[in-house]
């Protein structure tokens, strides 16, 4: 656009934002149909169909993937490239890197559809790509930094708003886990050995591990929730002062709670109650942040009955809520002695990823796909509605069918007769959380409906849209 | 356990690190007016 009396002002890259915004709910339906089919292949193992390639141990590695790095990653990937270059009132940095990013994240993506049904993996959980496809990762990822940091260097407004501060600290994080725990000797093409052994390799793999939970899945979406709360909201954050106290405290304190993944392991026992006191300390700057986000809407609830994308935003927290809580109180030696190797882990699980990753993403893709294609609203607001409730439906569906076989589990592994044997079988534990496993699938098929659902309010808000480009504003340029 | 040697040095390391951005941006002015700070991603219009 050509306006007589200025410059023309520079327009934000936003193309490789909308890639990603459209390859997060792409990869959000076929990651969460992979979910679906491997819940049903644990309740009716005849799902396997004797195909290796589309057995349970193979499908399920897929499955995390395509969750974490494809939706997940995409949906960070997205929203930092929108909310850095909004808050710092700039372009990105070398854009054309920015577009690399895309290009090599997806062709992570596709090389990781197509190895692990074939079998091959390092068989470290949430790492398991072959290294090849690692040393790939590990270059977007330094791509990724220096477009990031960079347009953060170039901002034009001096102060850099506590969202980029989470981004840039779960970018950092995710290239040293990955760096660190990737270390591998490669024999082929398609295999390698890790560098460490035994429970060395146990402890670098939880450290990766659980501080992928904290940076990747943790760190990134509470970026995420700073910015988009508040502008969907249209009120600013509860207390900035407390998102800041909420950014350093998180960060000093997360490395260390790794261990609670190796409860009496053949990891020393102090190595352990470290793990589970880090983990305890969590609990503080997780509420902190949680109470924060919630409470941006206090003396405006009632936006919260009118708009089905704050319900998203602010269940996502009431989520994010409920399993830091959780997470602690598992990472406890004796809770952890009936609780680990349980479902109830899975549910905790999946109590923050369906709960607090998948609807805080949800939440800022409704914000973000509208403006993105030149609208104000979504195709559909009833849609979102219906999106919102079927999938709140589908979670608490699943979480409460976890809750119920982990600690069915739990109590009959440990139940022990008065002459010293055990009271069940295993598979008479199998046989009990077969009913659970049913109810699982159900809630998995409700979250499931509602990703279509929004697959098809996407397309059709792009059909309806037009992409304009949005420059920076003139007056907050020249104000900075 | 020597894979804590390995660890447990870099854990260090980054705590240092953290204090050391911590400082920069207590002395670069980053947390002097939070207030108006919090308020400004409402300066730009709403057009994406």
């Amino acid at each position: 656009m050509a306006i007589a009396s200025a410059p023309a002002r520079p327009a934000y890259n936003d193309t490789v934002v909308r890639g990603f915004a459209l390859a997060a709910v792409i990869y959000g339906i076929v990651g969460m149909l992979v979910g679906v089919i491997v819940a049903s292949q644990l309740a009716w193992p005849e799902l396997n169909f004797g195909i290796p390639f589309l057995s349970y141990g193979r499908l399920r590695p897929l499955h995390t993937n395509a969750v974490i790095f494809a939706f997940g990653g995409s949906v960070l990937f997205a929203t930092s490239y929108h909310v850095v270059q909004r808050t710092c009132q700039t372009t990105l940095f070398l854009p054309k890197l920015a577009m690399f990013t895309f290009l090599g994240w997806n062709l992570v993506i596709v090389l990781a559809v197509i190895t692990l049904p074939l079998g091959l993996t390092t068989g470290k959980e949430y790492a398991e790509l072959e290294w090849p496809i690692d040393l790939l990762i590990a270059v977007v990822w330094v791509a990724y930094a220096i477009v990031f940091f960079g347009t953060v260097g170039t901002r034009k407004v001096r102060h850099i708003y506590v969202a980029n501060w989470f981004f840039g600290a779960f970018i950092i994080a995710v290239a040293l886990l990955h760096i660190v725990n990737s270390a591998e000797i490669p024999v082929s093409l398609t295999k390698s050995y890790s560098a460490y052994a035994g429970v060395q390799d146990a402890m670098v793999q939880w450290w990766y591990g659980h501080n992928a939970v904290g940076f990747f899945l943790t760190a990134g979406f509470l970026g995420i929730m700073y910015y988009y709360i508040p502008k969907q909201a249209e009120r600013p954050v509860y207390s900035y002062r407390l998102s800041i106290v909420h950014f350093w405290a998180l960060i000093f304190t997360y490395m260390w709670a790794g261990p609670h993944h190796l409860h009496y392991t053949a990891l020393p026992d102090w190595a352990q109650s470290i793990g589970m006191v880090f983990s305890l300390v969590l609990l503080a700057p997780s509420w902190g942040g949680m109470i924060n986000g919630i409470m941006t809407l206090s003396g405006a609830w009632h936006k919260l009955r009118d708009d089905p994308i704050l319900k998203f935003l602010i269940v996502s927290l009431s989520f994010y809520g409920m399993s830091t809580f959780e997470g602690p109180m598992m990472s406890i030696k004796t809770v952890n002695a009936l609780s680990h190797y349980t479902d109830w882990t899975v549910g905790h699980v999946h109590s923050g990823a369906l709960g607090w990753v998948g609807l805080v993403s949800i939440g800022a893709l409704y914000f973000l796909i509208p403006r993105m294609w030149g609208r104000k609203t979504m195709y559909s607001t009833r849609a979102i509605e219906l999106h919102f409730w079927i999938a709140t439906i589908g979670i608490v569906l699943y979480i409460a069918a976890m809750w119920i076989a982990g600690v069915m589990q739990g109590l009959m592994w440990r139940a022990v007769n008065p002459d010293g044997t055990l009271v069940y079988s295993f598979v008479e534990s199998v046989k009990a959380t077969y009913p659970f496993y049913v109810i699982r699938v159900l809630g998995g098929l409700l979250y499931l409906t509602g990703m279509l659902i929004m697959g098809w309010n996407t397309v059709m808000t792009i059909r309806s849209g037009k992409v304009q480009p949005a420059t920076i504003p003139p007056a907050v340029t020249a104000a900075a | 356990m020597d894979i804590l040697y390995l660890l447990i040095p870099l854990s260090a390391v980054l705590v240092l690190a953290i204090i050391g951005l911590f400082g920069w941006a207590l002395h670069r002015g980053q947390f002097d007016d939070l207030q108006r700070e919090g308020e400004r991603i409402f300066d730009e219009p709403d057009n994406g």
